[in-house]
């Protein structure tokens, strides 16, 4: 081989590599997106059962069921519409009535939502800023909040 | 008084940085070495005033000075003295300040120890990290002041928030800063060499202390914000791809492909454009990662600035570093000499893949973590990229990486004999695939890839001894032979070794963690037991407890495997009296074998608890392997020939030569 054929071999060997990464990220990246919605977004976007998704809003106020065991339920709202939720495990420190929440999962074909992910937010400094957003648009966002989860992944 | 006094000291570090930015330059510019060599005590005076201003704050801390405003803000009287020190960089102000503290001694090291520099780079290299000092010094005294006082003082402070009460995390910053911001050494040199326009040998060895430092910190400073959230936020998980964490990897992937393509740079003065455009991103990727951190543009458990004026001014500060660097390195790097013919089988080509794929995966997390952000400013649309993403390609990137990382030591520099490479890998090879179908048989859970995980790190491992085992000739030569040429062996060859291991240990814990973990969620009554993994576990009961600034409910367990006992766990759920937030205590115990890791939970009807358990199999390996990687680099860089002055050109031995 001459030096050029095997400067060309290099060039073309690391492209190849570079365009391996490239197809990798672009099918992961599609495949694998969480979208996040407010209850309000899932009932007027028709979110089909099974779809993975990111629920955000407020646990609503005496909503919160203890099951003998450790599945809870609870219902998120943004004051709007409400969706129900069950989970299974313990939620995390900061989970409260009245808090707000972000809970992923997939609605189940009663449209229960089952979450495996429970992220909550309390009144410190930050909150989720998808939670802030959508509480801010319907004027129900307080001032600042910081978030803890649970998961049973 | 003590907080003017710091502000005052503040203003005259930019002052000084200023001075030091601007004098250098002109001095190299005109020839006129006197005011190149004042750069030395700029970055000597600069260092002094910010660590006088941070000695100030530290002080309004120790003293719970209410009337500053960040004190008041994230500091209680109550706090135990300890996290009275690590509240001064537990929030937004403070950690900005020990950033530039932290920029500001490097700075001062480079002046320090650069006596052996060429006058000119010494003098650009300081000018670049004044220029860096600058941007931060103004950003603080602009949005980020730490000394506004406020008026009238308040009684009590409102408290470090809970979570970040705990001494790794109180340690944790500083080490990750320290890496952050070490990465800038390295690009003041690659900017300065641009400058100048020379890149070569002496160089790379000048800059590669630098970058080990950053490295062996970012390194140690990722394990232990990765130990924090394992045992402190209690869902038992190690690494989330959060993209706090993914700041930190991103700048820790580049250093490490920069940490070995400036071997190439040294030892075959090849890769000299590549390895300082790979300069140049690192610290770009740290700037992100500040800015991705201290923005507040993300959801994040992090994130604790909610300032969009902040955001603006970082922005700022990336498109001026990261624009102006690229474009200096677009017209310079051209005239960069290129030297050093390889074949694509040799150690420059192994060096060479090892960095596409680093580069890949950086790139990889980079598009993952920014990719949401970028969604919602198009249109609106709020998404998260998740776990699995990163999983289905970073995965991907790093298997060939880690097969190759034994062969790489093996090649001869310029060309190779793959066929003896190969032959003499043969062992742990059969040795890793005989692992992988022992495990497959005996462990009968978990993925079928995994025992083929387990066999990667045991080829790491294996591999990496060969290589020692070839380098001195044991079983070939004299037992005496050999022992000489190991401790004749230089500090970097042992460092390259160590690394290598850890690399291999860490992948063996993340494996066994992430397929054969165990996991229980029960509700438990006192005298109640639980099996888990061949351990049983007894709920004794609650008591109440109270520490310096909370009060608990900590629940005792026994612990038993067969008949034997073996310790009595207590896991706790504080709560913190100036907040009223609460927090949940982990409790682990480690077998040899791997954690037993048990969170006690939410109070349910008739004096019964909810009770997490994992059994995470192997877990202390994850760590254990981040400390190893970090003593490496600590041999690396205490290697002779960086302390010896008079750059030497490279002559050795081709088998000596590895990193």
């Amino acid at each position: 081989m001459t030096r050029k054929q095997q400067r060309m071999g290099m060039i073309v060997g690391g492209l190849a590599l570079l365009a391996a990464a490239a197809g990798l990220i672009l099918y992961s990246i599609s495949d694998t997106l969480v979208f996040f919605y407010t209850p309000s977004e899932v009932v007027q976007n028709g979110v089909m059962p099974g779809t993975r998704f990111r629920l955000g809003g407020l646990v609503e106020k005496g909503s919160l069921v203890r099951d003998e065991g450790t599945r809870v339920h609870f219902t998120v709202t943004d004051t709007d519409k409400q969706i129900p939720v069950t989970y299974q495990g313990v939620l995390p420190d900061l989970f409260r009535e009245g808090q707000g929440v972000v809970a992923e999962g997939k609605l189940n074909a009663r449209g229960v939502f089952v979450a495996d992910t429970v992220l909550a937010k309390h009144d410190a400094k930050y909150m989720p800023k998808e939670v802030a957003d959508a509480l801010k648009k319907k004027g129900v966002w307080k001032e600042g909040e910081k978030m803890s989860r649970s998961t049973t992944q | 008084m003590i907080a003017e006094f710091g502000h005052f000291a503040l203003t005259l570090a930019l002052a000084t940085a200023l001075y030091q930015f601007v004098m250098p330059l002109f001095g190299a510019w005109k020839g006129d070495v006197a005011v190149m060599r004042s750069a030395t005590w700029a970055a000597f005076a600069q260092c002094a005033l910010i660590a006088s201003a941070f000695a100030a704050l530290t002080w309004c801390y120790v003293t719970s000075d209410f009337s500053v405003a960040n004190v008041y803000e994230n500091s209680h009287s109550a706090k135990p003295l300890l996290y009275q020190f690590a509240g001064v960089w537990g929030n937004h102000e403070g950690s900005m300040l020990l950033w530039v503290l932290i920029l500001s001694v490097f700075g001062a090291a480079v002046a320090l120890f650069g006596s052996n520099l060429p006058v000119t780079l010494k003098a650009r290299v300081l000018a670049v990290q004044g220029s860096i000092g600058v941007a931060f010094l103004l950003f603080i005294l602009l949005t980020s002041n730490p000394f506004l006082r406020l008026n009238p003082a308040p009684i009590e402070g409102r408290g470090l928030n809970p979570i970040l009460q705990d001494p790794a995390l109180a340690f944790h910053p500083p080490n990750l800063y320290c890496g952050y911001v070490g990465l800038s050494v390295a690009f003041s040199f690659a900017v300065a060499a641009l400058i100048e326009g020379k890149v070569d040998a002496a160089w790379a060895r000048w800059v590669r202390p630098w970058t080990l430092a950053a490295w062996m910190f970012l390194t140690i400073g990722i394990s232990m914000g990765s130990w924090w959230a394992y045992y402190e936020l209690g869902w038992g998980g190690f690494w989330f791809w959060d993209p706090v964490e993914n700041a930190s990897f991103m700048p820790w992937l580049v250093a490490t492909a920069l940490l070995h393509s400036s071997i190439v740079v040294e030892r075959r003065n090849a890769l000299k454009v590549w390895t300082v455009l790979l300069s140049i991103v690192a610290f770009s990727l740290s700037l992100i990662g500040t800015f991705l951190v201290r923005s507040g543009v993300l959801t994040s458990v992090h994130a604790f600035a909610v300032d969009p004026r902040r955001g603006i001014f970082i922005l700022a500060i990336l498109a001026v570093f990261i624009g102006g660097s690229l474009a200096l390195y677009a017209w310079r790097a051209p005239s960069l000499q290129q030297g050093g013919l390889f074949a694509p089988i040799s150690r420059e080509g192994a060096l060479v893949v090892n960095n596409l794929l680093l580069a890949s995966a950086a790139a990889a997390v980079l598009i993952g973590t920014l990719y949401p952000l970028a969604i919602e400013a198009i249109n609106g649309a709020k998404l998260s990229v998740g776990a699995p993403y990163f999983n289905m390609t970073f995965g991907p990137l790093m298997v060939p990486l880690l097969i190759l990382v034994p062969a790489g030591p093996l090649l001869s520099w310029k060309r190779a004999d793959a066929w003896a490479v190969a032959q003499r890998l043969w062992v742990a090879a059969v040795i890793s695939l005989v692992i992988a179908v022992a495990v497959l048989a005996f462990v009968h859970r978990g993925p079928w890839l995994a025992p083929f995980g387990i066999a990667l790190g045991v080829w790491l491992i294996v591999g990496t001894l060969t290589e020692l085992v070839e380098r001195i000739r044991l079983s070939r030569a004299p037992l005496a032979l050999s022992w000489s040429r190991l401790i004749g062996m230089p500090r970097s060859s042992f460092g390259m070794t160590l690394a290598h291991l850890g690399l291999g240990v860490t992948v063996i814990g993340i494996v066994s963690v992430t397929a054969w973990r165990y996991e229980s969620i029960t509700v438990m009554k006192p005298g109640g037991t639980v099996d888990i993994a061949g351990i049983n576990v007894k709920f004794l009961g609650e008591h109440p407890a109270t520490g310096p600034n909370y009060t608990a409910d900590a629940g005792s367990f026994a612990v038993k495997v067969g008949d034997r006992k073996i310790t009595t766990l207590t896991s706790a759920k504080r709560t913190f009296v100036p907040s009223r937030q609460t927090t949940s205590e982990v409790a682990i115990h480690s077998f040899p074998t791997g954690d037993l890791y048990l969170v006690m939970g939410d109070k349910q009807p008739g004096n019964g608890r909810t009770v997490r358990m994992y059994f995470n199999p192997l877990a202390p390996f994850i760590w254990l392997g981040g400390i190893l990687m970090f003593i490496g680099g600590g041999l690396s860089i205490s290697d002779r020939r960086y302390r010896v002055g008079a750059p030497r050109p490279s002559r050795r031995p081709v088998a000596q030569a590895a990193e």
